[in-house]
């Protein structure tokens, strides 16, 4: 009550000093161009002064979803970013929540583990991207030698180079990346469980692998969420590696187009294509309205999901 | 004497399962040493093979450089053709500008978020929380307008706004947490003495510390890494940082193997350097749940 009083009395002006700064770079450096990116969709570049965009409605979204030439480079950039997720959703996350699951026991030894497990996710994605053009490069031939240490080199193929392996190269690229994520997630949610929970179960002997899946797994399904929606929002928003492998064209033939790397592409224009900044523009809402539809499922999952206090 | 006897029949009946227990306690291990590999093998190529001179980094890559195969020369290239002292400088000044804003912007808006009751602090907080979901890169066709409106393309100040507002959303976040938990009567007590508000916030900080160093790392190593905003808000020769100097210089001289070697081994090796010094800490932090809220 007398805070309430209190704060009639004067202005207060600490109030806005301390949210000032803050509130002032996100709103103009995040806010407002996002919001300028949405509306530059509806609009076309005027053919007679480049300088003038002209209300177009949704001329550049029947464009993209229909045009003899751009719309199968849409959806096929759309479809390559879906099984590019898929991929993080089967092999990343599993692989993680394995490794969680290991480390997640304790000791010196897996805290060692768990600093070297880590390391990859520290890298840049450029470094990453060459260290694998390189590893992969036939010229190297390092893969070859390798493979041949178990009598397979009769399997090598310049995966990158391949229409058919190159995108499921990139992502299992991403996802030896990345998997250092999920994995410090599912730890922390792990060794979160107290022993107490864990106890009863060890008691009646029940195996580890039945402990895991009936008492471990059902208590950790909100990271699982959070998980999953963070995969899905990185991948949907992921350019770096993409470029830095494969180029702005995401070759070879398109086949490792993504959202990211056409937006960039369309924005600033690659070889023969002229850029264009109210149709990238259009991708880049494409993008937010997907991740915006990954997040409020999330948001609305997250909210019926029951989380334990412990 | 029983309980020889009781040991006895212990061992003697569970051959099997202590190959059971056995197999349970090294199979993860394996697991992990297997997975290791996957994640080392590749940076271990790169370091290797730096140092070696051009023959043998075909004829022998796994092998570490020897007297014979020891050689500088791809070094002496990338001093010689690239200006990575300059890409380093330009990552070293927006990387702390950028870190050291965010944490005085995001701890002065998340003390008053924490600690005022005052109308439309919810509207605030939820603007704020949408940035840690949508990512800022969609807002990229708008900020680049912005950042040409402004003349700030091509300068380090672009990187550094766009870095704040990326990083700020989660840092006011996390941080808002441990400012709701700093005690009230600490407060009160100061209040009481006569502090000014600004006086209060300044007290409050050394309670949050931890939390600004885990922060700080986090925020660090996306800031660091990032190609895509040097990319496209600052890609000259001058102001470009290590990842984009590193990507353009790799493009370039994708056939000389020695340069392109070791100009990783010299994006690498800092950032290694920097997780082995901050690792417990960086790990700790986010187990102990500073990074959780």
């Amino acid at each position: 009550m007398t805070g309430y009083f209190k704060s009639r009395k004067a202005f207060p002006w600490h109030i806005v000093v301390f949210l000032a700064p803050a509130l002032i770079v996100y709103v103009v450096v995040m806010v407002i161009p996002l919001l300028d990116s949405l509306s530059l969709s509806f609009f076309t570049e005027n053919p007679a002064n480049v300088k003038e965009n002209i209300f177009a409605g949704l001329s550049n979204y029947k464009y993209l979803f229909t045009d003899n030439y751009y719309a199968p480079i849409f959806w096929g950039a759309l479809k390559h970013n879906i099984v590019f997720f898929l991929v993080h959703m089967l092999v990343q996350n599993p692989i993680g929540l394995l490794l969680a699951g290991i480390l997640a026991k304790g000791g010196k030894l897996r805290t060692f583990f768990r600093t070297i497990l880590f390391i990859p996710t520290i890298l840049s994605f450029v470094l990453v991207a060459f260290v694998w053009k390189l590893i992969l490069s036939p010229i190297w031939g390092v893969s070859k030698t390798i493979l041949g240490l178990f009598s397979l080199e009769g399997l090598f193929q310049p995966w990158l180079g391949l229409e058919s392996s190159a995108l499921i190269t990139c992502s299992l690229i991403s996802v030896w990346q990345y998997i250092g994520t999920p994995m410090i997630l599912f730890y922390t949610a792990l060794i979160a469980i107290p022993d107490e929970l864990l106890e009863a179960a060890k008691v009646d002997g029940a195996n580890p692998w039945l402990i895991f899946w009936k008492i471990k797994f059902p208590l950790i399904v909100p990271t699982v969420g959070l998980v999953s929606m963070m995969t899905f929002v990185g991948n949907f928003n992921a350019f770096d590696l993409i470029y830095t492998m494969q180029g702005a064209l995401a070759g070879p033939n398109f086949s490792t187009d993504i959202m990211g790397t056409l937006f960039y592409r369309t924005f600033f224009g690659q070889q023969q294509q002229m850029p264009n900044q109210t149709l990238g523009a259009t991708i880049a809402t494409m993008q937010f309205v997907i991740i915006l539809i990954g997040v409020v499922i999330y948001m609305v999952w997250q909210k019926r999901t029951t989380v334990y206090e412990y | 004497m029983e309980s020889t006897i009781l040991s006895e029949k212990h061992t003697g009946t569970s051959f099997f399962s202590r190959f059971r227990t056995w197999l349970g306690e090294a199979v993860p291990i394996l697991v992990l040493i297997f997975w290791s590999i996957i994640a080392l093998f590749p940076i271990y190529l790169i370091l290797v093979n730096a140092f070696k001179e051009r023959k043998s980094i075909f004829r022998l890559p796994f092998a570490i450089p020897s007297e014979e195969t020891f050689s500088l020369v791809g070094f002496e290239t990338v001093n010689a053709r690239s200006s990575f002292d300059t890409y380093f400088l330009n990552s070293i000044i927006v990387t702390v500008f950028a870190l050291a804003l965010t944490l005085l912007f995001g701890t002065m808006a998340s003390f008053a978020l924490a600690q005022y009751k005052f109308k439309g602090s919810t509207i605030v907080s939820l603007v704020f929380s949408i940035g840690i979901m949508i990512p800022i890169r969609l807002a990229t066709v708008g900020i680049l307008r912005l950042m040409v409106n402004l003349k700030l393309t091509n300068t380090l100040w672009a990187l550094i706004i766009v870095y704040i507002a990326q990083s700020l959303p989660m840092t006011i976040f996390i941080l808002s947490s441990f400012m709701r938990q700093v005690p009230q009567e600490l407060i009160h007590a100061a209040r009481v003495d006569g502090a000014s508000e600004y006086r209060i916030y300044w007290l409050v900080l050394p309670l949050i510390r931890p939390a600004l160093g885990a922060i700080g790392i986090f925020t660090m190593i996306p800031i660091w890494n990032d190609l895509w905003w040097p990319l496209i808000l600052a890609p000259s020769r001058d102001t470009a940082t290590v990842t984009l100097g590193a990507q353009q210089f790799l493009g370039q001289y994708m056939t000389d193997w020695n340069a392109i070697l070791a100009s990783m081994t010299m994006s690498i090796v800092p950032v290694l350097i920097f997780y082995f010094i901050f690792s417990k800490q960086m790990i700790k932090s986010i187990t102990s749940g500073a990074l959780k809220s």
